[in-house]
């Protein structure tokens, strides 16, 4: 866990109160909309289909069990009862009035949690791996440059009025985790021959309207200089970004104008002029902050326990235990995935009751801690592995142990035009069905690793262009349609999916989704082939057909 | 996003209402025929020409206390009278998330 200081304390209690002015001024008409709009946006505050829509930072994904429950608090409090976890690293309240927000951001600030540029043409919130400083094999933990990151940015006058919204993830594992190939910048830890550490830098990712796979700008940038060579390459986004046009303001399509060439070119000659900075980071700053992070006193633990290896007789216990658990860098303990996606529910939300029950479980079996992914699951980054079979049940009776990370049911969807005032179409109740659809475990266990992902417009909030089998929702005719793409992925080797025919119906999305299922497992070589390799190796062509055979 | 009123042109294709959502607690309001917002579809003024739409959009958004981000939406009428939302996004706006909710207020 990271422990901010009087610093970041002190900032946070004084945007609380000029935001509570802020509102205030507005509710009595001293300032109009027009004049508010921005001020809300920069405390993460969105008008929404019903309500405003309130969206909380959880930097790097990391949260303690005080942080979750004062999260419950603000869910059951200000809102309905219940949170939706996004594919940022933030969560969502869909129904808070204008007039109670300052209160909630109030109690948020006790505990060290902001709305600061969760919306608005700034820097969002840097996201990371969340099994950052527990998964074996990383190359260090990358919550410590994101957090080096995260105070640089927060607030910086330059950063604050971009030409669009900009979004970094860094990741410091060979699996990309953070999918750092869809960003603005993504930053991969590296170590170069005299073992130093450094990044490689990508830039120009993204979805939404125009989808594009970010590049390697540069192959090794030192850490001390991470902070300048990001600076350079947002003094030339935004000396050169479009601020004309909403649809091409975002860096992706200027890297992809000028050409990775040149636009690295356009960084390095920046760079050099402010590299040997004051940017130039100490290693003390660096230090200071690793200090910050204190991680569990472990205790010296058998790779194999009792408890373990006798609930290994529970076949819904193994069941659980091979799809959620994973392991740590420490032996002895695992990192649990706790999925936000139970048959027939939203995915990534939860109830204050859960909030609050899985805060007590973090604290029981987890020192306290809690990740958010991008996959709107949760996780247990430090559980003993001998505490494995209390938790499962535990989990069960919450309703959270569902036996599906990564497989079809562990879909990611946007709230779509339940909640959404851009969107076309809905995303959730596709999702809902499909959970049910494919709630047979055995059957998606036999289908293995397959991401769905859906969005509701084309802004792309579900990640559908990088789901295994995307599905993006659009209105035509006063109807809502879906268009299927498949092959897309957003770990280490990111692609964009490839349409597979025309849009579909609402009521068909599911037997469509089936169809292409049915094709993978009769076109597979061998049960090990996973969806997205067959489509690597054979392309659209046989789904279409497929699918589209009786349509 | 451009504003209602920097739309040069507003066509309607057949009777409809201007809604927005309450100011202090973002509630989805409709402009009355008095002037005033309610909650309540059946209560919202109709209009069925682009210059009555156009009219009834000026006066809603000159209240920006009262209720924000005003736009025009399509309705049907019924022989009886009773208005319904025109498309599926105003029947959600109106009814609520067409998914359950976790926990109902």
């Amino acid at each position: 866990m990271y422990a901010y200081d009087e610093i970041d304390r002190t900032l946070v209690n004084e945007r609380v109160s000029e935001f509570r002015d802020q509102v205030k001024r507005r509710l009595s008409g001293e300032l109009t909309e027009d004049e508010f709009k921005l001020l809300r946006l920069q405390n993460g505050v969105y008008l929404q289909l019903h309500a405003y829509m309130f969206r909380v930072a959880i930097p790097y994904g990391t949260l303690a069990s005080k942080q979750l429950r004062r999260l419950a608090h603000v869910a059951r409090t200000y809102d309905r009862g219940y949170g939706h976890f996004t594919t940022r690293q933030n969560i969502q309240f869909n129904w808070i009035k204008l007039a109670e927000l300052p209160d909630a951001l109030a109690d948020l600030a006790e505990v060290g949690i902001h709305a600061m540029q969760t919306s608005g043409n700034n820097m969002r919130n840097v996201t990371s791996d969340q099994w950052a400083g527990v998964a074996p094999g990383e190359i260090e933990d990358p919550r410590i440059w994101s957090e080096l990151i995260r105070q640089h940015t927060t607030l910086h006058p330059e950063f604050s009025f971009l030409p669009r919204k900009f979004k970094i993830a860094i990741t410091a594992s060979d699996h990309d985790r953070a999918a750092i190939k869809i960003h603005d910048i993504g930053l991969r830890l590296v170590r170069n021959e005299k073992g130093e550490t450094g990044f490689e830098v990508l830039v120009g990712g993204g979805l939404g309207r125009t989808p594009f796979i970010a590049k390697t700008i540069k192959h090794f940038v030192h850490g001390r200089d991470i902070l300048s060579y990001i600076e350079a390459i947002l003094r030339v986004y935004n000396q050169y970004g479009r601020r004309d046009n909403i649809y091409k303001a975002r860096i992706k399509i200027l890297v992809h104008e000028l050409g990775i060439e040149k636009f690295s070119r356009e960084v390095e000659d920046e760079w050099q002029h402010i590299r040997n900075s004051s940017l130039q980071i100490d290693d003390e700053v660096i230090e200071d902050i690793r200090s910050r992070f204190t991680y569990p006193a472990y205790e010296k633990l058998p790779h194999m326990p009792d408890e373990l290896r006798q609930a290994a007789a529970d076949p819904d216990f193994e069941a659980w235990r091979k799809n959620s658990v994973a392991a740590h860098k420490v032996q002895g303990y695992s990192i649990v995935t706790i999925s936000l996606k139970p048959t027939g529910k939203p995915p990534g939300d939860a109830t204050a009751e859960q909030m609050d029950a899985l805060a007590d479980l973090a604290d029981k079996y987890s020192f306290g801690e809690i990740r958010v992914g991008h996959e709107q699951n949760l996780a247990l980054p430090h559980v003993a592995k001998r505490d494995l079979p209390a938790l499962w049940k535990a989990l069960d009776k919450l309703g959270l142990a569902t036996p599906n990370v990564n497989l079809i049911t562990d879909i990611i969807a946007c709230p779509g035009l339940d909640y959404c005032s851009l969107a076309n179409a809905r995303s959730i109740p596709i999702a809902q069905e499909l959970t049910r659809r494919f709630a047979n475990h055995e059957l998606a266990n036999l289908i293995g690793r397959l991401h769905i992902n859906i969005s509701g417009c084309i802004n792309a909030c579900g990640h559908h262009h990088v789901g295994h089998i995307g599905i993006l929702g659009v209105e035509k005719n006063g109807e809502e349609v879906y268009q299927i793409t498949i092959g897309g992925r957003a770990d280490e080797n990111a692609a964009l999916g490839n349409l597979i025919g025309p849009g579909v119906k609402f009521d068909e999305v599911a037997d469509v989704v089936e169809d292409v299922v049915e094709a993978y497992l009769a076109l597979r070589e061998r049960p090990e082939e996973l969806f997205i390799d067959t489509v690597k190796r054979l392309g659209v062509e046989p789904f279409k057909e497929r699918v589209y055979a009786t349509r | 996003m451009t504003s209602p009123l920097e739309q040069k042109k507003i066509r309607i294709a057949g009777p409809s209402v201007v809604t927005a959502n309450r100011t202090w607690d973002g509630a989805v309001v409709y402009r009355t025929a008095a002037k005033d917002w309610s909650a309540d579809l059946s209560q919202a003024a109709i209009v069925c020409n682009s210059d009555d739409a156009k009219a009834l959009l000026a006066e809603s958004v000159a209240d920006d206390v009262g209720a924000v981000g005003a736009y025009i939406a399509p309705v049907q009428v019924g022989d009886d009278g009773k208005i319904e939302p025109g498309n599926l996004r105003e029947q959600i706006r109106r009814t609520g998330v067409t998914i359950g909710q976790p926990v109902q207020a």
